[in-house]
C-alpha cells in the first residue's frame, strides 16, 4: 500500500513531446512507473522513449487504460489539458507546469472536484512511492522504500529533506510535493488523512513555507485527527514582509503567514518542529523509535 | 504581482464603466495650473501622489486646493517628494466631491477555500484591517456561478443602501467582478467607495494584476513594479532575484530551498543581501548570466546551494565555471558551493577543475559562507 499511486498506476504524460516531458518520462520509467501513453495534439502516432503518443487524452485512455496524468504543457494551455484529462476519466492529475494564472486554476480545481478527480500541483514536483510508482519530477536518487510519509509545499527543499532521511538509513512510504502556488489542487489538510489511513506510513514529515494559512490549517487537523507522529519544518524565518520569495504563494502579506505563526500552531498541535532542514532526519528517527516503543 | 498606481487602476475602472471623479494625471505644477484654470478639473480639487505605498493622506501626499494657484502649489509640494522610498513623479488631479458616506468593497482570493472573496463594509475610508470583523461581510464567490443577485442583495444590506444608491452599487458590483476576472486581478479594492448624491463613485483604486497572466495581458508586462534596477534586469532574463538588506549573495534553486538557505545563513550570523532563484533550467548560459548578475550586486561572498532535479548539477557547474572566467580578478568575491542531487559527481568534478570545492553538508557550507563574508578565505 501507498498513497494515491501504486503498482497499478498507469501514467499518461501530457506534453510528452516537449523537452521536459521527454526527460521526465525517461526518469519515471527508470523509477519503475508504468508510463503507458503520451498525449500531444497533432503528434499522434509518434513514439517517445518507447511510449506511444496519441492526439487526444480520450484516445490514450481508451487504448492504454491510463489512469493518472502528468502534465507538462505550457501555462497558457494547462487549463485545457487538465479539463481534457478529467473529461476522459482520469482521476489523478499531477501538474508540473509553473506560472498558471490562479484564475485558471480556480476553474481547474472546481471542475476536477465536481467530477471526482484530484489535482496535485500546479508548479509541483509530484508524487512518488518508492518501489511502486512516480508521477512527476522528483529525482530518483533521493528515494529508498520505507515508512516515512512526506508532504511538502516546496520542490528542491523536499529533495534535500527526503535525501537526508535516506542518508540516515530510513526510507519513504510516499512523498507528495503539493506546489507553492496560491491555489493548489491538494493541500496539507487534503493529504494528511491519506497518510493517516495508510498502513505503510508510521511517521510524517510536513514541510511548509511562509505565506497563506495552509500550515495553520494542517496544524488544526493534526491536533484533532492525526495519531501518527509529525515532524515539521517551515522555510522563510528570515523573509522580510512584503517581499515575494520566489513562489507566488511565499509572501508575508499584512503580517499574516509568518513562519512564527506556523511554527507555534504546529507545536501546539504536538508536532516536532525542526528549526533547520538538517535537524529533520534525527527528529524522524526519534519519533519512529518513540512510536515503536509504545 | 503587478501593483498598479491609482490612476492606472482607475483607467481599468473607466473601461468597465465604474463611476469615477473627473481627473487627470499631471507631471508638473504648470499642468495643474492650466487644467484648473481651464475648468477641465473643477475646483475645489484634490492633488494625490501616484505612489504604491498606502497612508498617503496622513503622509502629506494628498492635498486639497480651491484655486488654480493652490493646485499648482500643492503639485509643487508633492512632486519630487520621497514617500516610503518612492519618488513622486506623477500626480492625480481630481475634482473634490461632496461625500455623504464612505464604504468599502474589494475582491481578492481566498486561498484556503480556493474561491474569489468579496469583502464589503459600511465603514470605508479607513484601513480595512482596523475594521471590526463583525462589521465586514466576507462573501466567497463560486467561479462557475459568478456573483448572484441574492449575493448582491446581501452586500447592499451590509452597506445599508436602498433606492437608487443601491441600484448603482448593484451595477458596480457586476463591473468589479468582471474586471477582477477578465483582467486577471489578484486584488481590486475600492476604498473609499463614496456615496455622492444618489449615486456612488470610486474615490480610490487599488489594483494588483497577477504576473502569471501577462501572457494574455501584455499591456501589464512592462509596468514598473516596486523592483530595484537589478531586480528589473533579472526579471527580463527570467531569473527570480530579490535584494535584501545584507551582504551575502545566495544562489539556489527553488523558493523553499532558497528560503531555507537564507534561514540557515542568518542562524550563523550572516546577513543575506541578494538572493537569486535559478528555478528549473538546463541551460548553462542562464546560470552564467545569473552569476554575472549576482556579481553586479557586489556581494561580500556568495553561497551557491543547489539540489539538482530539473536543474542538473553539471549544468550549474558548467555555467558557473564559465561565469567565473568572465569576472575580472579585481572584482572576484569568495564563493562557497554546495551542489547535490542529479548528476552530482559530474558537477563536483567540473567545479574542482575550476578551482572550487563543493561542500556536502548544508550546515558546514553555510558556516563557511558566513566566515567568508567576514573576510575569512573559503
Amino acid at each position: 500500500m501507498s498513497v494515491l499511486v501504486d503498482g497499478d498506476t498507469r501514467v499518461l504524460v501530457q506534453g510528452i513531446t516537449g523537452h521536459q516531458g521527454t526527460v521526465h518520462t525517461v526518469q519515471m520509467l527508470k523509477f519503475g512507473s508504468k508510463v503507458v501513453a503520451g498525449a500531444t495534439p497533432g503528434k499522434g502516432g509518434s513514439v517517445v522513449e518507447g511510449v506511444p503518443v496519441f492526439d487526444s487524452v480520450e484516445e490514450a485512455v481508451a487504448r492504454t487504460g491510463a489512469n493518472a496524468t502528468c502534465i507538462f504543457v505550457p501555462a497558457p494551455f494547462a487549463k485545457d489539458a487538465l479539463l481534457e484529462a478529467v473529461d476522459a476519466g482520469i482521476r489523478l492529475a499531477v501538474i508540473v507546469t509553473e506560472h498558471i494564472p490562479f484564475h485558471d486554476m480556480l476553474v481547474m480545481f472546481h471542475y476536477a472536484r465536481m467530477k471526482g478527480a484530484r489535482i496535485i500541483g500546479p508548479n509541483c514536483p509530484g508524487i512518488a512511492a518508492p518501489g511502486q510508482a512516480k508521477v512527476g519530477i522528483i529525482p530518483n536518487v533521493v528515494f529508498r522504500p520505507g515508512r516515512v510519509g512526506v508532504i511538502s509545499r516546496s520542490g528542491t527543499l523536499t529533495y534535500e529533506i527526503v535525501s537526508g532521511i535516506k542518508e540516515i538509513g530510513l526510507g519513504q512510504s510516499t512523498c507528495i510535493g503539493l506546489g507553492g502556488d496560491p491555489v493548489v489542487g491538494t493541500s496539507f489538510v487534503d493529504a494528511l488523512p491519506l497518510f493517516e489511513e495508510d498502513p505503510e506510513t508510521d511517521a510524517l514529515v510536513v514541510v511548509g513555507e511562509i505565506g497563506g494559512s495552509a500550515e495553520e490549517e494542517a496544524a488544526e487537523y493534526i491536533r484533532t485527527h492525526l495519531s501518527k507522529p509529525v515532524v515539521a519544518y517551515i522555510a522563510g524565518h528570515s523573509a522580510p514582509p512584503g517581499k515575494r520569495m520566489g513562489h507566488a504563494g511565499a509572501i508575508i502579506a499584512r503580517g499574516r503567514g509568518t513562519a512564527q505563526s506556523k511554527v507555534s500552531a504546529l507545536e501546539a498541535a504536538g508536532a516536532q518542529v525542526a528549526r533547520f532542514p538538517y535537524e529533520i532526519p534525527s527528529l524522524v528517527r526519534d519519533a519512529l523509535a518513540a512510536r515503536h516503543a509504545k | 504581482m503587478v501593483k498598479l498606481a491609482e490612476w492606472r487602476g482607475k483607467e481599468i475602472f473607466r473601461r468597465y464603466g465604474i463611476a469615477l471623479p473627473r481627473g487627470r494625471v499631471v507631471r508638473s505644477p504648470e499642468e495643474a495650473l492650466s487644467l484648473t484654470e481651464s475648468g477641465d478639473i473643477p475646483l475645489p480639487c484634490v492633488v494625490k501622489a501616484q505612489v504604491l505605498a498606502g497612508g498617503r493622506g496622513k503622509g502629506g501626499a494628498v492635498r486639497f486646493a480651491s484655486s488654480p494657484a493652490e493646485a499648482a502649489e500643492a503639485a509643487r509640494g508633492i512632486l519630487g517628494m520621497e514617500f516610503h522610498g518612492e519618488t513622486v513623479k506623477e500626480l492625480l488631479l481630481e475634482e473634490k466631491l461632496p461625500i455623504a458616506r464612505e464604504l468599502y468593497l474589494s475582491l481578492t482570493l481566498d486561498r484556503s477555500a480556493r474561491l474569489p472573496l468579496l469583502i464589503a463594509s459600511a465603514h470605508g475610508g479607513v484601513e480595512i484591517e482596523s475594521v471590526a470583523e463583525s462589521d465586514l461581510l466576507r462573501l466567497p464567490i463560486h467561479p462557475f456561478a459568478g456573483l448572484s443577485s441574492y449575493e448582491k442583495r446581501r452586500v447592499l444590506r451590509t452597506l445599508g443602501l436602498s433606492g437608487s444608491t443601491a441600484k448603482s452599487v448593484d451595477g458596480m458590483l457586476d463591473r468589479l467582478w468582471r474586471a477582477f476576472q477578465h483582467e486577471d486581478a489578484e486584488l481590486i479594492e475600492v476604498n473609499p467607495l463614496a456615496v455622492v448624491g444618489e449615486g456612488v463613485v470610486a474615490l480610490d483604486a487599488k489594483v494588483i494584476i497577477e504576473d502569471d497572466a501577462t501572457f494574455r495581458h501584455p499591456e501589464y508586462a512592462d509596468i514598473r513594479d516596486d523592483r530595484t534596477p537589478l531586480e528589473e534586469v533579472a526579471r527580463e532574463k527570467g531569473i527570480a532575484f530579490v535584494q535584501l538588506d545584507g551582504d551575502i549573495g545566495v544562489i539556489a534553486n527553488g523558493a523553499g530551498l532558497t528560503m531555507a538557505t537564507l534561514d540557515v545563513l542568518q542562524q550563523f550570523g550572516g546577513r543575506p543581501g541578494v538572493f537569486l532563484d535559478l528555478g528549473g533550467t538546463d541551460d548553462p548560459a542562464k546560470v552564467t548570466e545569473a552569476f554575472l548578475l549576482m556579481a553586479r550586486a557586489k556581494p561580500s561572498a556568495v553561497f551557491l546551494n543547489i539540489f539538482g532535479g530539473v536543474t542538473r548539477c553539471d549544468t550549474v557547474a558548467r555555467g558557473l565555471a564559465a561565469a567565473i572566467a568572465q569576472v575580472p580578478p579585481a572584482e572576484r568575491f569568495p564563493l562557497v558551493a554546495r551542489i547535490r542531487g542529479n548528476n552530482e559527481e559530474e558537477g563536483i568534478a567540473i567545479l574542482r577543475e575550476a578551482g572550487i570545492t563543493s561542500l556536502h553538508e548544508l550546515q558546514e557550507s553555510a558556516q563557511a559562507a558566513v566566515a567568508a563574508s567576514k573576510g575569512a578565505r573559503p
